[in-house]
This record gives C-alpha cells, structure tokens and sequence, in this order.
C-alpha cells in the first residue's frame, strides 16, 4: 500500500478508523494480497483497532455551547 | 332510594338526608362528566397522596379531591390563585353534607381554546402535506456531531447530555441555545434552527424541551416554527415533553421521540454494542489475515511443485533413471556375454578331455620319467641299467633297463 493512501491513525474518528479496519478485513477476506500485503494489512488493522478502542476508553463527549442568537430568523425553504 | 309520605312532612336523619341527597346529584348524568372552570385555594397534599383544594370565582365555592391515582397522572404542579378547569364527577362529603368535586383531570384555563386552535393548525399544515410520511428522511445510523436546539437552563439539556455521555461519549454536541416557552421562544427556535442548518452542519439536529401544558409547549404548535422542522435540510428529531405529549413539530419532524431522553436515543448508538461490533471485527481480522497466510502458502507449495518439473533435479534424476536403465541393460548384455564363454568353456573343456593323458593311458599306454621326473621322449635319453619311472593308468612303478636301448630304423 502506498504510503500517502494511509493517513496518520491517530487523526482518525472512531467512525473513520473503524470503517477503514471493515474494509481491512474485507480486502483480506477476498484474499489475491501478497503475503508483504497481506501482513501490512494486518498490522494496519491491529492499528485501527486499537485506536478505536482507545477513543472508546477515552471518549468525553465534546460539548459546545453557542452564543444565543438574537439575530432575526429568516425563512426556511426546503 | 326513600319514599315520602305526600301529606305527612318526613322527619329524616341527617345522615338519610346526606345520603339522599348525595343519590340525586350521582344520579345525575351532567353532574358526573363535568368541567369546571375556576381558581385554586386552600390547596393541600395529604400524605396519603390525596390532594385537596377549593375552586372559587367571585361568588362562591367548591370542595375539590384528586384521588392519589388521578394525582399521580398529573401533569403539572398545582399552587394556589392557579386558574384551571378541573373535569369530574360533583359528589357530596357525606360526614360534612359539603358538596365536593372528584377531579379526575386538570387544565389550566383556556387550554380548551388552544387544544381547538392547535387541531385547526394541525389540520392546515396536513393539507400542506408538511406531515406526509414520504418527507420523512432516515435518523442517520451513527452521528458524530449533534445539533441540539433546546433551552440552556431546561432538564431536556441535561436528560440528552447524560443519555449521549453514557450511550456514545465519541460524539460532539453543539448546543444553539433558545427559550422554549413564551412570545419570544418560535422566533429563537427558528434563529437556532437556521444557525445549526447554515453554520453548523450537525449530522442531525435534535429540538428538544421538557414536559409542561399545552400552553408551556404552544411554541412548538407555533406555524412558522412548524415550517422550519419541516424545511430544515438537516434531519430533525423532536423529544418535546412527555410520552402523550404532541405537538405540531412532532408531526413535521423525520422522527419524534417521546422525550429528550428517547430523542439522544434515537441518534445514538450504544457503546456496549460498538465494543461488542470491534471485538467481531478484531476476529475477522484474524481469521482473514489466517485465510489469507493459508491462501499464499498453496500458492507457494503450488509453484514449488512447478519449480521441481523445471529443475535440474529433475534432469539429474531422469539421467540417474536412465543410467539405472543402462546399468541393467549392460548388465544383461554381460551375463549373456558371461553365458556365451560359459558355454565355450564347456565345450573347450570336452576338448580338453579328449586331450587327458590319463584317457590316453586308460588305453594302455604308459608315461616313462627318469628319476629327475624328465618324461622320455627319445630313446638317446635312455641308458642300460638306467632307474625309470613308469605310469599307467591305475599307478605307478620303478623299473630298470637291461637292455641296450636301440633306435627304431626309421629314424
């Protein structure tokens, strides 16, 4: 896999990073990788794994609160 | 029911007359199916759970009981100078002969005209079909990031911040803050609508406000309010009040939940069901990763067999083959050879046969030696009174010459 396809786990959402390590699996499944492929494969999704667990054991949910706007409202139109 | 002397005028317990009484008013069927509209006074909470207070107007007064069940099922805190209409049966308190209103269900006066106004909206924006099902649009399975609009101060806030802090802490919750109830709440619900819709760009937006009257919720049967859930681009799921609460937003919205609680719910995963979908995955990896090894190693032992049709090996081995098969054939070719000179030699060897001086003797010819083992061949060899050695067939013995050895005349 080149390297500029696979982006640094870290700044991966869980969101991200598990839907990359579904697509591992699936890749691995269909098989026709090379062994050196079929080993990146693998330790990238041991990676994605991890870093999926670790947002679950870190998550705080981000909360934001904004300014009350006193600003006229305009009109919605779908 | 007691019956009455027309002529004579009765005399009665007071208890015969409460009862009787009491059997007229429950007898009558306006009396036990009734609103009354007035304000609360003396309100009390019994222990037992009872609650006790008397409606008044201007003029007059009315004992009033909410039995503990119907209490429990009430949906707003009584106080007193509170204008209501309380719906029930008139009954009379037999130990006091007081005439007493069971509620069995309470509104704060004027609801009455709001619940016709709200049915007259609610029928307008259907016929707009802002309620068809087929606008409805799918509550994203998983939301990273999720709009609230609701007030900052309210229960709604805190019912979705703990739900989405216990079921899927991965997300992030932006508020755009807006009072819920009042003149001022349908202007602010739109404002934050718009915010959360243009600025924002949650992956679903949920609008959200604790329980209260229909008129604490009017805001949501507002119709301009009503046509920015049902035109905002970004889904839109409502958590408004109580389970039996339903407001005009509800009936716009892509989903309504039936409380804030059940809205965060609805846009939320379970982080139990996440671990338990990652573990799955982290095993398929394995068993993919496992498939794959096997896949490439038949691949390998697939061309190793290739390699060993083409190899050297192999010719050495065919040569070898070859060599065996030399081998066997030379050595056929020597045993045949080797039977060949057997048969010579047994031939030679009846030759040879024929060539044994013993046969020659057995004829009865005899071999003379000297005593040096010389074989005579010529009489000029033999001297008189000369020790020769003689030979037969069957032995051997010694003999003397006593006669002058003579030369054949052919010689």
């Amino acid at each position: 896999m080149p390297k500029n396809d696979t982006p640094q786990i870290d700044t991966l959402t869980y969101e991200q990073a598990f839907s990359e390590l579904e697509k591992v699996v699936s890749t691995l499944e269909e098989g026709g990788a090379t062994l050196n492929e079929s080993v990146g494969l693998f330790q990238r999704g041991q990676a994605l794994a991890k870093h999926c667990s670790d947002l679950i054991e870190k998550a705080r949910l981000k909360v934001t609160i904004l300014e009350q706007s006193d600003e006229a409202p305009g009109e919605f139109k779908g | 029911m007691i019956s009455f002397d027309q002529l004579t005028p009765p005399v009665l317990q007071v208890s015969q007359l409460i009862r009787f009484l009491r059997e007229l008013i429950e007898s009558e069927q306006v009396l036990q199916d009734i609103w009354i509209a007035g304000e609360i006074s003396n309100y009390t909470r019994a222990a037992s759970g009872h609650l006790y207070f008397t409606l008044k107007d201007q003029t007059s007064s009315l004992k009033c009981v909410i039995w503990k069940g119907s209490a429990l099922r009430l949906r707003m805190n009584l106080r007193d100078g509170m204008a209501v209409e309380a719906h029930g049966a008139v009954s009379v308190y037999e130990a006091r002969g007081e005439c007493q209103l069971v509620v069995d269900a309470l509104r704060l006066a004027g609801e009455g005209v709001l619940f016709q106004e709200f049915l007259r909206r609610k029928a307008l924006l259907e016929s707009e079909g802002l309620f068809d099902s087929s606008r409805k649009r799918s509550i994203p399975e998983i939301s990273a990031r999720i709009g609230v609009v609701t007030s900052p101060t309210g229960a709604a806030l805190q019912d979705i911040l703990n739900t989405l802090e216990r079921r899927y802490p991965l997300a992030e919750l932006i508020l755009s803050p807006a009072t819920v109830q009042g003149d001022q709440a349908p202007n602010q619900i739109i404002a934050a609508l718009k915010i959360q819709n243009q600025k924002i760009h949650p992956d679903v937006i949920i609008l959200a406000r604790g329980g209260g009257s229909l008129e604490d919720l009017w805001a949501f049967n507002d119709e301009e309010v009503v046509r920015a859930v049902a035109f905002s681009p970004i889904p839109i799921v409502t958590g408004i009040g109580h389970e039996t609460d339903f407001t005009l937003c509800d009936f716009a919205a892509d989903l309504r939940a039936p409380t804030p609680t059940a809205a965060a719910e609805q846009v939320s995963p379970n982080i139990a069901d996440y671990l338990d979908r990652l573990c799955k995955m982290v095993e398929s990896l394995s068993v993919a990763v496992n498939q794959s090894l096997t896949l490439i190693e038949d691949t390998i032992s697939a061309s190793t067999d290739r390699l060993m049709r083409v190899s050297p090996r192999g010719q050495i081995e065919n040569n070898a083959r070859r060599l065996d098969e030399l081998s066997s054939r030379w050595l056929i070719a020597i045993r045949h050879a080797y039977e060949i000179q057997l048969a010579h030699l047994t031939n030679l060897d009846g030759r040879l046969a024929a060539l044994d001086p013993q046969t020659v003797l057995r004829r009865g010819y005899a071999v003379i030696r000297t005593e040096d083992g010389l074989t005579l061949r010529s009489i000029k060899q033999v001297n008189l009174d000369q020790q020769i050695q003689v030979q037969i067939s069957d032995g051997e013995f010694c003999a003397k010459v006593n006669t002058h050895p003579a030369k054949h005349g052919r010689d």
